[in-house]
C-alpha cells in the first residue's frame, strides 16, 4: 500500500491511500494527538464525504476491529503448511447461548477436536484464552481445527 | 470599594455579553469577530451604555489581545514549515500579494491617504484570517480534502509576508523620512532574517528558556516573556505586536504546540476585548459614509482571493470544484486586518477614516468568508447544472453540514 503523507501546516498531518474502488481513505493526526478518520467522496476525489473525529481509544478500537481479519489470516498462514488444518472465526451472537458463559462450557475440544486460539473483543485480542474465559456477545472466536471440526464448531457456537 | 464593584459588574457584563455574541455567531456559522466589533460600536461614542471606570483595563487588555494574537500567529507554524511553505508555494504567495494588496493600496491612494495609507490598506485587504479559515475548514470537515494543503500553504506564506510587512509598516507609521524609512526597512528586514535564522538554528534554546514541564510556571514564563519582548519592541519604536510575533516565530517544536494550547483561551479572552475596544474607539457615524466603498472593496477582494485559491489549487492538479473550494476558503479576513488598522490609526499618521473603512470591510469579510466557504459547492454545482462547466454531476445530497458547536476562537 502506498500511503501518502501530507503535512497540514498549523494543524497536523494527513495520511491517506487509494483503495480499489477509487476512494481515498486515511487519517488526519492533529498536533494535539486527536485523530480524524477521512473517507473521500465518490463523485469528487478531492473532497471528503466523511471526516470523523476519534479519540485515541476509539482509534485503537477501530484499528483492532479492522485488524482482526488480518490476525485470522496470519494464523491461517501459520497453519497452512499442516495438511487438513484451517482457521476460522465465529461470532458470539449477543443473546445467544454462550453470551455470558465460559469457554469451558462449550466443551469445544472434547466435542470437535478444534481449539480456540484467540478471542477478539472490541478490537482487542485475547490470545490462548483459558477455560474460565467468559464470552460476551459480539466476541469473535478464532478456532483452529479440521474441516469437520470447524463445521461442528459452527453448529455448537451458532446454536449451541 | 464601591467603584470596584461597579467595574466588576461592568466587566462581567461585557464578557458575558461577548460570550453570548460568540455563541450566536458560531450557531449561525460565522466568526464572532464582526459581532464583537458591532458590540464595541454599540457601546462606543454615545452608544447605549457608556462604560466608565474600566477604560484603563480595557485599553491594557486590548493591547495584550494584540500581543497574544500575533504571538500565536508566530507560534502557529514551525520555522521548518515556514521554509518548506516558502519553497512550495511562493508563486501562489506572490500572486496572492499582487491580487489582494493592490485593491487596498489603490483605494488608499484614491482617498488621498498617501503612500502610507495605501500601505496600510494594502495590508488590510491582503491578509486572510488564518483563525477563521482553519475553524471553518474544520467545521465543514474539509481538513482531509486535497485542496486544503494548498489553502494552508497560502496562509503560511501570508504569515511570512506579515513578518516582513509589519515591521516595515510600523517603521513607516513612526513617521520616518524616506531615507530614514529605507534604513528602518533595512533594519526590520535584518531583524526578520536574524529571527528566522535563530528560529531555524537555535529555536530549541529560545524554547528551552520559556519551556517548563509545570503548566503554571510555563504559562507565567510565556506570558512574561511575550509582554517583555513586546514592551521592549515598543520602546525601540518597533511595535509591541511585531515583537510578540517574532518571539512566536522563534519559539518552536513541541514548546510552540504546548504554548499554543496554553495561550489559546487567554488569546480568545483578550482578543475579544481588543475587538470591542477597537469598536468602542470607532464612531458608528463614520461607518455609513465609507460603507459603499467597503462593499466595493469586499466584492473585488472576494473575487481576487477566489482567483488566488483557484490558481494555487490548479497548479497542484485539483479539479474545478476543489479549486472553487480553495478559493472560497481564503476569502475571510479578520483579526489581522483589524490589528493593522489599529496600529495605523494609533500612530495618527493616516486619516482616521481608515479605522471606519477597515471596520466596515472586516465586518463584511468576516461574515462573507465563512458563508462563501459554505455556499461555494452548491453554487459551483448550480453552475454545472446551468452548463457553466461540465466537471461535476448534480448531487441531491446537500453538502452544507451544520457547524459543530465549539468555543469561539477569535
Amino acid at each position: 500500500m502506498n500511503v501518502e503523507v501530507t503535512p497540514l501546516p498549523g494543524i497536523g498531518t494527513r495520511q491517506d491511500f487509494m483503495i480499489r474502488s477509487g476512494r481515498r481513505i486515511g487519517v488526519i493526526t492533529y498536533r494535539d494527538g486527536k485523530f480524524e478518520l477521512i473517507v473521500s467522496s465518490k463523485e469528487d476525489p478531492d473532497d471528503c464525504s466523511a471526516s470523523i473525529p476519534l479519540s485515541t481509544t476509539e482509534a485503537g478500537t477501530l484499528a483492532g476491529l479492522l485488524g482482526a481479519p488480518q490476525l485470522v489470516a496470519q494464523l491461517r498462514d501459520e497453519h497452512s503448511d499442516i495438511a487438513g488444518i484451517s482457521t476460522k472465526q465465529f461470532p458470539i451472537v449477543p443473546g445467544s447461548v454462550f453470551d455470558g458463559r465460559t469457554l469451558g462450557e462449550t466443551e469445544l475440544r472434547t466435542r470437535t477436536g478444534a481449539s480456540i486460539v484467540a478471542v477478539v473483543r472490541a478490537g482487542a485480542v485475547s490470545p490462548s484464552p483459558r477455560p474460565d474465559f467468559v464470552f460476551v456477545g459480539g466476541d469473535l472466536v478464532v478456532v483452529v481445527g479440521t474441516v469437520d471440526g470447524l463445521q461442528q464448531t459452527a453448529d455448537i457456537l451458532g446454536g449451541g | 470599594m464601591h467603584s470596584t464593584a461597579i467595574a466588576l459588574i461592568q466587566l462581567g457584563a461585557v464578557f458575558f455579553g461577548l460570550g453570548l455574541l460568540g455563541r450566536i455567531a458560531w450557531r449561525i456559522g460565522i466568526s464572532p469577530i464582526p459581532l464583537y466589533l458591532i458590540g464595541g460600536l454599540a457601546f462606543g461614542h454615545g452608544g447605549f451604555v457608556p462604560l466608565s471606570g474600566i477604560e484603563e483595563f480595557a485599553h491594557i487588555a486590548s493591547e495584550i489581545g494584540v500581543i497574544l494574537l500575533l504571538l500565536l500567529l508566530g507560534l502557529e507554524y514551525s520555522a521548518a514549515e515556514l521554509m518548506t511553505g516558502l519553497k512550495r508555494s511562493w508563486t501562489a504567495g506572490v500572486l496572492d500579494i499582487v491580487l489582494n494588496a493592490a485593491p487596498g493600496a489603490i483605494v488608499g491612494l484614491l482617498l488621498g491617504w498617501g503612500p502610507v495609507g495605501a500601505l496600510a490598506m494594502a495590508g488590510v485587504t491582503y491578509i486572510s484570517s488564518s483563525g477563521i479559515i482553519a475553524k471553518v475548514l474544520g467545521d465543514l470537515g474539509r481538513l482531509g480534502n486535497r485542496e486544503t494543503p494548498v489553502v494552508l500553504s497560502v496562509l503560511v506564506f501570508e504569515d511570512l509576508a506579515m513578518a516582513v510587512y509589519l515591521p516595515i509598516l510600523t517603521a513607516v507609521l513612526a513617521g520616518v523620512s524616506f531615507l530614514g524609512g529605507l534604513s528602518a526597512v533595512g533594519i526590520s528586514l535584518a531583524a526578520i532574517t536574524i529571527v528566522l535564522l535563530i528560529a531555524l538554528k537555535y529555536g530549541r534554546f529560545v524554547s528551552a528558556i520559556v519551556d517548563s514541564p509545570d503548566a503554571e510556571v510555563f504559562l507565567l514564563k510565556l506570558l512574561g516573556s511575550a509582554l517583555l519582548v513586546a514592551g521592549i519592541a515598543s520602546q525601540l519604536q518597533v511595535s509591541a505586536a511585531v515583537g510578540a510575533f517574532l518571539l512566536g516565530i522563534a519559539i518552536s517544536g513541541s514548546t510552540a504546540e504546548n504554548a499554543t494550547r496554553m495561550l489559546e483561551p487567554l488569546r480568545d479572552l483578550f482578543a475579544a476585548m481588543f475587538f470591542v475596544v477597537f469598536g468602542l474607539n470607532t464612531d458608528p457615524a463614520s461607518i455609513p459614509p465609507v460603507l459603499g466603498l467597503a462593499v466595493a472593496l469586499a466584492v473585488v477582494t472576494t473575487a481576487t482571493k477566489v482567483a488566488t485559491g483557484w490558481w494555487a489549487a490548479k497548479r497542484q492538479g485539483i479539479a474545478k470544484l476543489g479549486r472553487a473550494r480553495a478559493g472560497a476558503a481564503l476569502v475571510a479576513r479578520g483579526e489581522f486586518s483589524i490589528v493593522i488598522a489599529s496600529l495605523t490609526v494609533a500612530s495618527g499618521a493616516v486619516d482616521g477614516r481608515l479605522a471606519a473603512l477597515a471596520t466596515a470591510y472586516v465586518l463584511l469579510m468576516a461574515i462573507l468568508g465563512p458563508v462563501a466557504a459554505r455556499i461555494v459547492e452548491p453554487l459551483a454545482k448550480l453552475g454545472a447544472v446551468w452548463g457553466w462547466d461540465h466537471v461535476v454531476g448534480v448531487r441531491v445530497f446537500n453538502h452544507m453540514m451544520a457547524p459543530r458547536r465549539c468555543s469561539p476562537a477569535s
